[in-house]
């Protein structure tokens, strides 16, 4: 079963969408202008003499001087004025490119552009279709005669008008001179193949589902919607904003520290794996390798959401924290993540942990906010909802962030893993080389399987860390006292 | 004899028609002042902080892969967090999941329906949501099992009252992301298909969006026909900022890595940057030979280059500090419709009209 929406006003041709045509239509102008435009003439093209047609390389020779591209750029152009429709090949008529060499096209007339008011119906199609059918019988291609059927079908109630309009154009087509017809019919020809393009052919007004708003219709605001926008207004002047050079100069810093790190503007160590089929790259940077390269530390030192971002990275910290016994900032960090992110059904049980274990009084991993914060906290937590714990876990991703992360760089953990970093020699690889690389491409692990493992892993982590019961612990020492 | 309700009444229309009158100015006289604001802390253009850093060299970008086997125009795709796995759907409902790197196919799945413009990798690996002309997404989950039916295992999660745009999962298997044509954005709980937070202000189709990729990762952009860039909060559903510069329909929005600007892609031919903190459109990239759409953004990992997918078939490489463009890339036969950096940069793939997607490094 297909499922199709309806097909809204086809008011899609006028809209912002078609922007581009008001430049097309200027340039298609300037290069029919008879002093400078492009330089065209007589062709003889089997028996008939094809007049104004004009070759593909100077097409694009004009392009690229008007333009001042490449040629290359030229000819993409050309090519979109082909699939555009206003400028019809003569010889390949099914194949909507700009080819620079002596192949012969010529412009569409105006009449046919895709700028014209009239938007090509269905009925038009079968009335061109059946015209071509009054004229001489089996003259259609396979995939009109296909087109021809399915609208005999969809269109049958209207199809005495149909056949009735395309005899009295049949009709007066035959009035006018040979010439005349066979270019107006290379031009209709040339219109339809890119109004109803066959299956291989590209085509630019084959644009897809209709996008729902029809820009030609003015918006009536209302009450309701001024309001709105009014309140939102007054809210983004109250908003701080920052001086331009400040926010300007952080994205420049953040280029700055990243550059090394972006396989585009530096060498990746040992080699792009897409350059070189070799996936070394991959294997050294996964998720739990015992040695990091010294890329990947390098990173780590950026911001605290890049350590915590890479697992990797956030278990060397955590190897850090376990040292200077403040690992619970962290656990609650994730558990408030893990709260976020989780389902909607396990967010009570969820809440209720995270309560018991970090935030009520005499919790084992306690963990140490303003009491303002906490308060809020343990309200929302009556009624726990996914962002209950925002407030607390800014509190403590900031606490982090602005001692802990600077001691851990400071730290022999960090200083000692930077020195274990790995350094990878960049591959050279000979041709014969690579050529093996791309034959035996290595098919790696399959996410799902690290995904298993990962969990595993977490399951064997979380039952070695449980939460000393402090309280426990300490009667017992009472009880042997 | 003329009932005396209708004095009153046209008295009271004439009153909606002041107030409506008045409400217009307001926005108007507001509209301007929030303009006045933004520029009072316009100190200095991006291209003079950029003069000091170093030009780009030559860039040698070619395709590595391509991958055939869409049947029809593929267009969407999204990268797997291993870096070397993507999803890509097409036009005739085809889903299909590759190991780009051996350009093996590993699932495919048959949407019910055609047109699938959206669809997404979920973080786990294990997963995938696509959705289109069916106004759902539906989340596939993904099997070892080459002759598993993924198709028994589907689920539904959102629903919208028209086509769906753009699906992304946020930090996790268990959220959807959803832009649709009916104008809205939604978020969806994947296990029960519950919404949890829907975002109205579009005055038409959302065509795209992108998540925050900040420590706080509650916000997300979105781009429409109505020619506006609004941001999210997703705890309030609110709009916390908007931007109205583009001339025409956004195609595509995406987050600077560090998650204080974004970029767009227009049917304007231009692709712009915005700044959330000064609040204000600070690069406009374009060219006077450049007059087809842009269908689809991304920015390489340190944010320097911007990559561009056109209508034209081309794909534009853009200076993201100096303005410039860098590099033109050929090679589509038809139109770019999507356009993805890896993970960890090492590439990105486009994906086009001419039934191909290509990988680029």
């Amino acid at each position: 079963m297909t499922i199709r929406t309806a097909r809204p006003n086809r008011g899609q041709r006028f809209r912002p969408r078609t922007h581009c045509l008001k430049k097309l239509d200027a340039t298609v102008v300037e290069m029919q202008d008879p002093k400078n435009g492009v330089k065209g003439s007589e062709q003889k093209l089997n028996v008939t003499t094809i007049p104004h047609a004009i070759a593909g390389a100077n097409i694009i020779a004009w392009i690229s001087n008007k333009m001042k591209t490449t040629t290359e750029e030229a000819q993409v152009f050309g090519t979109m004025l082909v699939a555009y429709g206003y400028i019809y090949p003569l010889q390949n008529h099914r194949k909507l490119v700009m080819c620079n060499d002596s192949s012969l096209y010529r412009f569409q007339t105006p009449y046919f552009w895709p700028t014209q008011q009239w938007v090509p119906e269905d009925s038009d199609y079968a009335i061109y279709l059946a015209k071509r059918n009054i004229r001489k019988k089996g003259m259609l291609e396979p995939y009109e005669q296909v087109d021809y059927n399915h609208l005999h079908e969809w269109l049958n109630h209207k199809w005495d008008f149909i056949v009735m309009q395309a005899t009295e154009q049949y009709k007066a087509g035959r009035d006018r001179n040979k010439a005349d017809r066979v270019v107006f019919d290379c031009q209709e020809r040339a219109f339809w193949i890119v109004n109803r393009p066959p299956r291989r052919t590209h085509s630019a007004l084959d644009v897809g589902p209709e996008r729902l708003i029809n820009p030609n219709v003015e918006e009536k605001i209302t009450f309701d919607q001024y309001r709105r926008v009014n309140i939102f207004y007054q809210q983004a002047i109250m908003r701080s904003k920052v001086k331009s050079s400040v926010s300007l100069g952080a994205l420049v810093k953040y280029i700055t520290s990243y550059k090394n790190h972006d396989a585009f503007l530096a060498p990746c160590l040992p080699s792009n794996p897409w350059e070189t089929d070799h996936d070394a790259y991959w294997t050294l940077n996964m998720r739990r390798v015992d040695v990091p390269t010294k890329m990947r530390v390098e990173r780590w030192s950026f911001s605290l959401f890049e350590l915590l971002t890479d697992l990797r990275g956030r278990d060397d910290f955590k190897v850090f924290l376990k040292k200077e016994f403040s690992g619970e900032n962290l656990a609650f960090w994730e558990a408030a993540e893990e709260l976020k992110w989780g389902t909607a059904s396990s967010m009570s049980a969820k809440a209720e942990t995270i309560f018991k274990t970090f935030l009520a009084p005499g919790a084992p991993r306690w963990i140490n906010i303003d009491g303002r914060t906490m308060g809020l906290t343990v309200k929302g937590l009556e009624h726990p909802h996914r962002y209950v714990l925002e407030a607390a876990q800014t509190h403590v991703f900031m606490l982090m962030k602005k001692d802990t992360f600077f001691r851990y760089l400071k730290s022999p953990t960090y200083k000692e893993i930077q020195k274990k970093a790995l350094s990878p020699e960049a591959h050279n690889f000979s041709a014969a080389q690579l050529e093996e690389n791309a034959r035996n491409r290595s098919a790696g692990i399959h996410p799902i399987i690290l995904w298993q493992q990962e969990e595993e892993e977490k399951a064997k982590a979380a039952a070695a860390s449980a939460p000393v019961d402090v309280k426990a612990v300490m009667s017992k020492i009472d009880r042997k006292k | 004899m003329r009932s005396p309700l209708i004095p009153e009444m046209a008295t009271q229309e004439v009153q909606l028609n002041e107030t409506l009158a008045h409400l217009k100015t307001e926005s108007e006289t507001l509209k301007t002042k929030l303009e006045e604001e933004r520029a009072k802390l316009h100190d200095v253009e991006l291209h003079q902080v950029a003069e000091k850093v170093e030009a780009l060299g030559q860039f040698v970008m070619k395709t590595r892969r391509t991958l055939k086997g869409h049947g029809n125009k593929v267009l969407c795709m999204d990268w797997c967090k291993d870096k070397r796995r993507i999803v890509s759907s097409s036009q005739d409902g085809k889903v299909i999941v590759w190991d780009a790197f051996t350009t093996n196919k590993e699932h495919a799945v048959t949407m019910p329906c055609t047109w699938v413009m959206a669809c997404a990798y979920a973080p786990s690996g294990c997963a995938v949501a696509c959705g289109g002309l069916d106004n759902k997404c539906s989340v596939y989950p993904l099997s070892l099992d080459k002759n598993e039916n993924l198709a028994a295992k589907k689920k539904s999660v959102a629903m919208h009252t028209n086509y769906l745009s753009a699906c992304s999962f946020t930090n996790s298997d268990m959220q959807i992301l959803t832009s649709s044509g009916d104008g809205t954005c939604a978020l969806w709980d994947v296990e029960s298909g519950q919404l949890l937070q829907s975002f109205h202000g579009h005055a038409a189709d959302v065509l795209c969006l992108d998540l925050a990729p900040s420590e706080t990762g509650n916000t997300f952009v979105s781009g429409g026909c109505d020619k506006k860039a609004n941001v999210w909060d997703m705890r309030s559903g609110q709009c916390i900022q908007s931007f109205e510069t583009h001339e025409s329909d956004i195609n595509s929005v995406r987050y600077y890595p560090s998650g204080d600007a974004f970029a767009s892609g227009s049917d304007d031919a231009t692709c712009r940057l915005y700044d959330l903190r000064a609040d204000r459109e600070v690069a406009i990239y374009s060219k006077e030979s450049i007059i087809f759409g842009v269908s689809s953004v991304d920015f390489s990992l340190s944010g320097r280059l911007l990559f561009g997918g056109y209508n034209d078939y081309t794909i534009n490489v853009w200076d993201v500090l100096k303005g410039t463009r860098v590099s033109i890339l050929f090679g589509h036969e038809n139109r770019v419709s999507t356009l993805r950096v890896s993970p960890d940069g090492t590439a990105f793939c486009t994906g086009s009209w001419d039934h191909t997607l290509r990988i680029w490094a």
